[in-house]
């Protein structure tokens, strides 16, 4: 293997490690490769460090801070020249957040989404019972579609009284 | 650029990006004012953050309409400094807001147009506007669930409830009409692959806001022959006012930056 393919895989590898170390600005618990934000990192011919960033929601104003922290975790890690580009298509899936992702978001106390969304159909159907994240009660409500974030909706316990937040399915 | 891998007119492809941009864009302004007015605060953050989704989706629409013009204007020139007969949404988006019921009534018959348009918009021949159609037909998916959610329990809920909804729909119904109201470069865009037919939206919406009705057991008005041209730019008199307010920052102090 040449020197220069060395290289190269160092310099993407670094570039993953920087990234597992940003944080999404809204949930600090979880990283941005945690959620699936990043969808690779690669070389381009002319050797520029490629990496491709996904927002979540189009009008989520965490999208630019995001942006900005990649760009700064990138050059801190000196992996040379790059440019961050947002890929919107496929379009990014809750279906994407890593195991690891899921078990962070439960600890930090907001459910992660547990179904699979591949098929959209039932559109006016409600979601399935979702587990309080406290007590484990499946007896909760929604109090809101849309909670504190673009992609948090605001549930309730009824066992335990306590209000919490659930990670849309999209 | 993409506009002449399709053989279609770069100002037309402009144009249409603008109508679908402009119905967000203003939309969601209109959505926006009621912030700290809601019913209660679920309804002010669920308000709020379907706001924030069509601005998104404006901001994605209007930088690929300010490319495809290739006249060097970006989303915050198109946005801030057009006049109103440069604004192709239809009149619908800007009706004002009335009460909680009526916002959500017009909410109902937006989210399942852009449903009904973005799933086709997918397969659009122009990557661009397939990728962004791609992305917000999901987040219009959760819109439609709130508002048809709300529709049924207005329209099946108290003898108040149920009248001001359907008050709201015999005094919106007609304004649906020129969302389907095919013209020249609707044609155009269908013929060239860009966009989908709309008789064929109409027909998928209808039977959508048909069973939505049913459910909240309000009667559908009858159609109407229509008269309005927001999408050709000839509006009603409330967009000035939102255009107004919007536009006040940047035609006061021109360039300013946040």
């Amino acid at each position: 293997m040449s020197s220069v393919r060395v290289s190269e895989q160092a310099r993407v590898s670094s570039a993953w490690e920087a990234l597992a170390r940003v944080e999404d600005p809204e949930i600090p618990a979880v990283s941005i490769i945690d959620l699936g934000l990043i969808r690779f990192v690669q070389i381009k011919p002319d050797g520029k460090l490629d990496v491709g960033l996904s927002p979540t929601y189009v009008g989520c104003p965490a999208t630019e801070v995001i942006r900005r922290s990649v760009i700064e975790a990138l050059e801190e890690a000196h992996v040379g020249n790059f440019e961050v580009n947002t890929v919107l298509s496929p379009a990014w899936t809750s279906d994407w957040i890593s195991a690891e992702g899921r078990s962070k978001l439960l600890a930090y106390g907001i459910v992660p989404p547990e179904r699979t969304v591949s098929n959209m159909r039932d559109v006016l159907r409600a979601d399935r019972p979702v587990a309080c994240p406290r007590c484990h009660s499946l007896d909760t409500e929604t109090l809101s579609e849309f909670g504190s974030t673009p992609c948090k909706a605001l549930h309730r316990c009824r066992g335990c009284l306590e209000p919490f937040e659930y990670f849309k399915c999209i | 650029m993409s506009a002449s891998i399709h053989n279609v007119d770069a100002q037309a492809l402009f144009r249409y990006v603008l109508r679908l941009g402009d119905l967000s864009l203003v939309l969601g302004q209109r959505l926006g004012e009621w912030v700290g007015h809601s019913p209660a605060l679920e309804e002010d953050l669920g308000l709020a953050n379907i706001a924030l989704d069509l601005i998104g989706q404006a901001r994605l629409l209007l930088t690929y309409a300010g490319e495809v013009e290739g006249r060097g204007r970006d989303e915050d020139k198109l946005a801030f400094l057009r006049e109103q007969g440069a604004y192709f949404n239809p009149i619908l988006a800007e009706q004002p807001n009335g009460d909680f019921g009526h916002t959500i009534v017009r909410q109902v018959l937006i989210d399942a147009f852009q449903l009904e348009l973005y799933e086709r918009l997918t397969g659009s021949l122009d990557e661009r506007l397939a990728s962004i159609a791609a992305k917000s037909v999901k987040e219009v998916r959760y819109h439609l669930r709130y508002s048809a959610g709300w529709l049924v329990r207005l329209g099946d809920g108290t003898p108040e409830s149920r009248a001001r909804v359907q008050t709201a729909l015999d005094l919106l119904w007609p304004y649906t009409v020129e969302l389907f109201a095919e013209d020249d470069l609707d044609r155009m865009m269908a013929e060239g692959g860009i966009a989908p037919r709309l008789p064929e939206v109409q027909s998928a919406w209808s039977a959508r806001i048909e069973a939505i009705l049913t459910e909240a057991t309000l009667r559908r008005p009858a159609d109407r022959p229509h008269t309005w041209h927001g999408k050709r730019g000839q509006h009603s008199e409330h967009l000035g006012y939102i255009l107004a307010e919007m536009q006040y920052l940047q035609r006061t102090y021109p360039d300013a930056r946040w």
